[in-house]
């Protein structure tokens, strides 16, 4: 499929409104993580505008292509890009993390239209990628499964044992994605745990390895059309992103990555938003 | 009771292929341990269905989770000590929370695994897994009930666990014997004491009833054999009927089967309970049967805690 300079231009038009919708989000809320779900909206928006066999009609055709949000607690970007593709109503979105609402502080399955997996606790998500293409190649459905797992998350040791299984069972259905924005909770990933040299340690476990601006839709589109190329191993792809991308004062602050903005904040990020 | 002895994980893998013919979408995952917890009684007639997944547990849960959001039918077996102990946060988060459709085989329970010490004697699981939100909790006694709830399990939409042995103990039920998965299985109505019991201490129980009964006390024996749902109803009756309660578990006395009772009780029909199991220790090396000779929780130290006064 060509791409053309329309399409790209519609879709950063999309993730500036998914941004949009997730300072919406954590500001209504007063809780959940900006800075990742910032860092991530260039991939959910190219997998689910441009990538991805979805209809939001149908959010449990067993056909569907998957996505597992690995880092759950990117929650607030995985709504807005569910609700901007229609899976639900874009009003819904105010609900978030409070009582009674569907969109709990992480994913949940069972009551969010479009969501594929519960997710949360960090390091679970490859090994629920790999059941669900696992069960795609056993049924020769043949969708294919996505899973975005954050880098400071890859310091979980279950991480690396399904990089295994994804390999051992040559599951070419699937791609691992890493939102390589290197900040985690406690610092910069290189000083808390480093998880370097990552493109070498995935080849060692049996990926093809693709390099990128994640935060580059055209770059993205074009990684994703060559992952779908490769038989017989399981691909990833190293996400090269900025926490906090979109809001001035929130790039690359690991403060921001599960703080919320207060009012003036709020107004600040929304009128660069604007623009 | 019968002499005939089988190990309830023996049962268990014979159950897997049995259910492996009739439903297409079960698939089995074991981790590294299939020889030992009998998965590959299922894997030698169905191996595109029979994935192995080495020694990493907690990817082998959330495996099995990513296969059941897609409609497969995982059975997920290893040793229980690393199912409920290693895998926790997985089955709480990646199998519970979203009431996913996996069953949980935790096999080698117990001290009766023997020879390989604490390290490998899991007395915490029923406590565990209990504890889980959308849960169910199976210890069967014998061989026929073992493939019963391999069957049960398949009626039952959402997380299951079941708890087998290494050890082989009597065949206690006639073949094809059918049960409620919300109930127990009574056997007689003596009124002098009730003996609660789960897994491999049922048979125990049952032979200490034998020998009770020469002395000419009358005992109720209740096997216990689904711990989640538990059947309150038999409890408040044997409480109400009977002059003394005692629970016998290869498990931790808290957190297990006397747990569960007392919790009843307390609530329903507040009586008291002696708890037969391993006293809040871990287990140790010896054969099995010294063990169960050791920890208390054989057909003699029945019979004496029936006797106590």
């Amino acid at each position: 499929m060509k791409i053309t300079e329309n399409d790209i231009e519609s879709l950063k038009g999309i993730s500036k409104e998914i941004r949009k919708s997730i300072i919406e989000e954590v500001y209504s809320a007063q809780s959940g993580h900006p800075g990742g779900a910032l860092s991530a909206t260039e991939i959910l928006t190219v997998l689910y505008f441009n990538q991805m066999n979805i209809d939001p009609e149908r959010p449990d055709d067993e056909n569907r292509d998957r996505f597992v949000l690995s880092k759950g607690h990117a929650s607030a970007g995985l709504y807005a890009t569910l609700a901007e593709r229609g899976f639900f109503d874009k009003s819904e979105l105010k609900n978030f993390r409070k009582l009674g609402s569907m969109l709990q502080g992480h994913p949940d399955m069972k009551h969010i239209p479009g969501v594929d997996m519960t997710t949360g606790s960090l390091g679970q998500g490859l090994s629920a990628a790999n059941g669900m293409a696992m069960a795609s190649k056993i049924d020769k459905r043949g969708f294919r499964v996505y899973c975005l797992v954050g880098d400071g998350e890859i310091e979980e040791g279950q991480i690396w044992e399904a990089a295994m299984t994804s390999s051992h069972y040559k599951l070419d259905n699937l791609c691992l994605i890493i939102d390589n924005n290197n900040l985690q909770i406690d610092g910069k990933v290189t000083e808390v745990m480093s998880i370097y040299p990552l493109k070498e340690k995935l080849q060692s476990f049996g990926f093809e390895v693709f390099e990128v601006d994640g935060n580059n839709i055209d770059e993205l589109i074009t990684v994703f059309q060559k992952a779908k190329t490769i038989k017989e191993k399981p691909t990833a792809v190293i996400a090269k992103t900025i926490k906090g991308k979109g809001v001035d004062f929130m790039e690359n602050q690991v403060s921001w990555h599960g703080k919320a903005p207060k009012e003036e904040e709020y107004k600040l990020a929304m009128e660069e938003l604007n623009k | 009771m019968k002499d005939e002895k089988k190990a309830t994980r023996q049962s268990y893998g014979e159950a897997l292929r049995e259910v492996g013919m009739k439903n297409k979408d079960i698939v089995v995952l074991d981790a590294d341990l299939a020889g030992a917890t009998k998965s590959d009684i299922f894997k030698k007639e169905f191996p595109d269905r029979f994935f192995d997944m080495g020694i990493s547990e907690q990817d082998m849960i959330t495996t099995a989770a990513g296969m059941a959001s897609c409609g497969k039918i995982p059975f997920a077996s290893t040793f229980a000590v690393f199912a409920a102990g290693r895998a926790y946060d997985q089955i709480r988060n990646s199998i519970c929370y979203p009431n996913l459709n996996v069953k949980i085989c935790g096999s080698h329970a117990g001290v009766t695994v023997g020879e390989d010490g604490a390290t490998h004697q899991m007395l915490e699981d029923i406590n565990l897994m209990k504890g889980l939100p959308n849960m169910k909790v199976f210890s069967p006694s014998d061989d026929v009930q073992t493939k019963w709830i391999v069957e049960e399990m398949l009626n039952i939409q959402g997380p299951c666990y079941i708890r087998t042995a290494r050890l082989a103990s009597n065949i206690i039920y006639d073949d094809g014997e059918k049960f409620d998965g919300k109930k127990s299985v009574q056997f007689g109505e003596g009124t002098d004491a009730t003996v609660f019991a789960t897994g491999i201490c049922v048979s125990e129980a049952l032979k200490a009833q034998v020998e009770l009964e020469k002395a000419g006390i009358n005992i109720r024996v209740i096997d216990m054999f689904s711990l989640k749902p538990i059947d309150e109803e038999v409890i408040v009756k044997a409480a109400k009927e009977t002059k003394k309660l005692i629970s016998v578990e290869d498990h931790n006395i808290i957190g297990g089967l006397g747990s569960i009772i007392a919790d009843v009780l307390v609530q329903k029909y507040p009586a008291k309970l002696l708890k037969m199991g391993i006293h809040d220790r871990f287990g140790e090396s010896g054969k099995a049967i010294e063990l169960l000779g050791k920890f208390q929780i054989d057909c003699n130290a029945i019979v004496n805690k029936v006797k106590e006064e």
